[in-house]
């Protein structure tokens, strides 16, 4: 499976995420600059954390307008899974991919921990090789990682079985212990925990390779 | 250009008559205003170094593994394959004082700035930091808001250019009320053939100036930095920078981009005194000529002087020589990027720095008398400012079942995990260990496979007793934690921060100081690669302790962490070094003496470097042998301290230790004296061979347990504790 991996100027963990994909997972990778119109045939889209454009305003309101933004949209709306971490979930949500909003941390601070998720479900193409149950270590690090939508839009979520990710020791407020959603189409996630810090030994936990897992996985099964 | 230079304008710029006639000679001739305030900012302490200078030459800078020492933006050591880590520390004491948020972010942009502009990617971060104490009535409140603003400071910067914060020191005492002091160290890897240095070459070149515009902030920084704090010096607020730390970030890419392309001669920030400093350093490192037109700099408001756009600390620019010809390619990256980049001069071969406005010259100066040849003073130094040699009587009543707790909520010792939690600590995925897990923070070299620890060590109440000693056992400390993760300590970079060095008393410390840690780094072979002094740190005429900061790195073969808690129970635990010795007098400047007994007095920890080698030796070979499961240095609090913090790991494994001594319980259990280390192993005779062989005293001094942790002397139980109730005083103290 091909990742392009969307380097917006200011995303900080484009380098962690391909390197989670391409050296711990062996999968083939490339990075996308923010200006590109096109994606490149690669298979499946990843939007890094970082900095998008400073985040000075909202964070992601500006990285929406970057051309790459529209191919994305493209991509997701042909089926092509996409993922987005942290700052990417933040971009995500302002570009309307996903719905919902990530606003201040309730504790008003940036938080850099590990937290403890579990899978609110296996019908998608991130989770699928989460083992049920499974609760996974995985850091956080962010300052506006609550996320936020009215009780409609949450309802409808969990109606719609679209929760992907929950904590288990909610860090930031989030509405729902919600860490990660899913699109309609259960093709786009956003997850402001941070999977590729885990994702090797030598970092504490490999929790967070399931998610990279289920990917690739997916894309092995027959169409 | 017009203002006449009187007596009064050039005192005003902190330059004394003779200094004054030292310009005129340089020159041949009276200098323009815009020259005065170019000079003034080059021979200010804060660049110049002036008052320690002389005695910063005693340091040992050479070593096999030193690629660059002192003289550049930052060291450079070989780590092998190919690659060299650049590293250094700098101080933003006194912008951290008057506006602490922007004050400590533009310090972490600064240093980062020094590391990639060596051609090093920054991967990681430390801090030293100290405040007055945030519990006193008085100025609790204040300390409170200074160390909020310092801690979101940095977390503002690092975290958004995105760079791991990995460890360091806070340390609370009254004397750093009016006069915190926040040194940031940084650390890049590159690789060896990638290393750019800063200086101009090749006549006719182009002088490219990149990044931020060019404002009024910051004008005087340096100058700022460089006296003393009085009531008036709030009003200096305008002094202080602003950092963006998203422009960073693209300068950090675009420049190591543009590094790529083969078309850039040097390159060098733009940081204290700004253009002036990067202009006449490049000029003067290779030996030419650099000559500007102002007009061509960005600048981000109209109007602006000479003397303002020549003395700017405007952040996030960098100057750099292009091969001429190549210029488009280096424009394409910094245009890819987004940024703002102008050609602004060129090299030339006459050695002066010139500089036009309109076309007509306001500036023009020989490199290297502005660059090398500021004024060196050997100050008087005299006696040391006394101490009590012996304690008064004590107000407390040791009580060994109470005391350890309350040593570890103590300011200095308890857990910054509030501080930790706002530094992103994981960006790269290079971080094995840090903030509180290991003694050491320590990163991976993804390219190499190998791993590079790093720490920071200051004992200012020890060089309050003894500037020499103290220094000498902040080395030994630094050496010792690397020692502890299993890495060998190899190059050093040091933060002297002192008070006003023409108070002979101060510069007596400074002296001290530097005699000291260069003898104990020549002793470890850890030669100062480079650093920062940081004088004048007085407010109101009450100066800061000594406080020399060290930042030690060391190499590790591997990227396997030997952590600080027992991993197991019933595995013995050593005590490498043994429970060592200490009179009363030199009790005086412990964790005890000062939390318990508020008093400081007598003399520091004894220090032996013979012994202190051959402990650290001993427990790098058995990490090396793969013999601990834990390691910990003795330090802040003694031995009863670093018992309970090897029991805070996630499984709470305890202890039983019954201790061989003659010491009092108080003494025995809370003195810190240095060349000591607590480890756990299932191999107890293969730990004992390698402790005879390197013939250190290392007494097996208990097992460990499935929980709570019993301390004993001579059978007799000192103190016995269950886990939980120790780890929520250490981990439940800090607030702000």
């Amino acid at each position: 499976m091909k990742f392009g991996v969307i380097v917006f100027p200011g995303s900080n963990c484009d380098h962690d995420a391909f390197y989670a994909v391409a050296h711990n997972l062996s999968q083939p990778a490339e990075f996308i600059w923010h200006d590109s119109t096109s994606l490149n045939n690669v298979d499946a889209v990843i939007l890094p954390g970082g900095f998008a454009h400073g985040d000075y305003l909202r964070c992601g309101a500006i990285a929406k307008f970057s051309p790459v933004m529209k191919a994305v949209r493209e991509f997701a709306a042909a089926g092509g899974p996409v993922l987005g971490i942290c700052n990417g979930f933040q971009i995500l949500v302002e570009a309307g991919l996903l719905p919902g909003a990530l606003i201040r941390n309730r504790g008003l601070k940036f938080i850099c921990r590990d937290v403890h998720l579990q899978a609110a479900t296996r019908h998608s193409i991130f989770t699928s090789a989460v083992e049920p149950g499974q609760v996974l270590r995985i850091p956080i690090a962010h300052g506006e990682g609550c996320y936020y939508a009215d009780d409609r839009t949450l309802d409808q979520l969990q109606a719609e079985d679209r929760i992907a990710f929950r904590y288990l020791d909610n860090p930031n407020g989030s509405l729902r212990d919600i860490a990660g959603v899913l699109n309609q189409q259960r093709n786009v996630m956003g997850l402001m925990p941070h999977p590729e810090r885990a994702s090797d030994p030598l970092m504490g936990s490999c929790d967070g390779l399931s998610i990279f897992q289920s990917m690739v996985q997916h894309s092995l099964l027959p169409a | 250009m017009t203002a006449a230079i009187t007596p009064e304008l050039i005192q005003q710029h902190q330059l004394t008559p003779s200094e004054y006639a030292k310009i005129v000679a340089i020159l041949g001739r009276e200098p323009s205003y815009t020259e005065l305030g170019i000079f003034s900012v080059m021979w200010s302490e804060h660049c110049s170094y002036k008052s320690s200078r002389l005695h910063l030459k005693k340091l040992p800078t050479r070593g096999k593994l030193v690629v660059q020492g002192p003289g550049e933006n930052a060291g450079i050591i070989d780590i092998g394959h190919g690659y060299v880590i650049a590293f250094k520390i700098e101080s933003h004491n006194h912008p951290s004082f008057i506006e602490p948020f922007q004050g400590a972010a533009t310090g972490v942009g600064g240093i980062l700035r020094d590391i990639f502009t060596m051609g090093a990617r920054p991967v990681a971060v430390l801090d030293s930091l100290r405040f007055g104490r945030l519990d006193d009535p008085e100025t609790g409140p204040r300390n409170r808001r200074i160390l909020s603003g310092v801690v979101s400071g940095i977390a503002h910067y690092g975290n958004c250019f995105g760079v791991p914060t990995i460890g360091g020191e806070t340390i609370f005492e009254p004397c750093y009320d009016g006069n915190p002091l926040v040194n940031v160290f940084a650390l890049g890897v590159c690789k060896k053939e990638d290393v750019f240095y800063a200086k101009a070459a090749g006549v006719g070149n182009p002088v490219i100036y990149v990044g931020a515009r060019t404002g009024r902030d910051g004008i005087h920084g340096a100058s700022m930095a460089s006296a003393e704090f009085t009531e008036e010096s709030k009003q200096k607020r305008p002094n202080v920078q602003v950092g963006d730390p998203f422009m960073e970030k693209l300068l950090l890419e675009a420049c190591l981009e543009a590094m790529h392309t083969g078309a850039i001669v040097g390159i060098q920030d733009m940081g204290a005194a700004g253009l002036t400093c990067s202009t006449c350093e490049m000029g003067s490192r290779g030996e030419v000529g650099l000559e500007i037109e102002l007009d061509q700099v960005p600048q981000r408001e109209s109007g602006m002087t000479p003397y303002e756009i020549m003395l700017s600390e405007s952040q996030e620019r960098m100057l750099l020589v292009a091969d001429k010809g190549r210029e488009a390619e280096v424009f394409a990256v910094f245009r890819k990027w987004g940024l703002e980049a102008a050609e602004i001069g060129i090299v030339t071969g006459d050695g002066k720095l010139r500089v036009r406005q309109h076309g007509e010259i306001v500036a023009e100066i020989p490199n290297r008398e502005l660059a090398d040849e500021a004024p060196l003073y050997d100050r008087p130094a005299a006696a040391l400012p006394g101490v009590p040699q012996q304690p008064a009587p004590w107000t407390h009543t040791p009580d060994i079942q109470q005391d350890l707790p309350r040593l570890l909520a103590a300011p200095d010792i308890c857990s910054k995990r509030w501080i930790w939690e706002q530094y992103d600590r994981q960006v790269r995925t290079n971080t094995i260990a840090g903030s509180e897990a290991a003694d050491a923070a320590i990163i991976r070299i993804k390219e190499t496979g190998a791993s590079v620890a790093m720490t920071l060590d200051g004992n200012g109440r020890y060089c309050r007793l003894s500037p020499r000693a103290g220094a000498m056992l902040a080395v030994a400390e630094a050496c010792r934690n690397l020692s502890t993760v299993g890495a060998r300590p190899v190059a050093a970079t040091n933060c002297l921060n002192f008070g006003n060095p023409e108070r002979p008393e101060i510069m007596a410390q400074l002296v001290e100081a530097i005699e000291g840690m260069a003898e104990a780094c020549r002793f470890f072979d850890t030669p100062i690669t480079g650093g920062n002094v940081s004088l004048y740190n007085e407010t109101l005429g009450e100066g800061i302790y000594p406080t020399p900061v060290l930042g030690i790195v060391g190499l590790l073969p591997t990227a396997a962490p030997v952590t600080i808690p027992f991993k197991n129970a019933r595995r013995a635990i050593f005590l490498l070094g043994g429970p060592g010795l200490c009179d009363e007098p030199r009790f005086g400047a412990t964790q005890y003496a000062k939390e318990l007994l508020r008093q400081l007095w007598g003399l520091p920890p004894e220090l032996s470097l013979e012994t202190e080698q051959r402990v650290q030796f001993s427990v790098r070979k058995i990490i090396a042998d793969g013999l601990a499961e834990s390691a910990h240095d003795l330090s802040d609090g003694g031995l009863a301290v670093a018992l309970a913090r090897c029991c805070f790991g996630p499984a709470e494994i305890g202890a039983q230790v019954d201790l061989s001594s003659d010491l009092r319980p108080e003494i025995l259990l809370f003195h810190e004296a240095p060349s000591r280390i607590l480890i756990s192993t299932s191999h107890p005779a293969e730990v004992a061979a390698i402790a005879e062989k390197y013939e250190i005293d290392a007494p097996q001094i208990g097992v460990t347990m499935e929980k709570g942790l019993e301390i004993r002397q001579r059978t007799i139980t000192l103190g016995a504790w269950d886990i939980a109730s120790l780890k929520s005083a250490y981990d439940g103290a800090f607030h702000v």
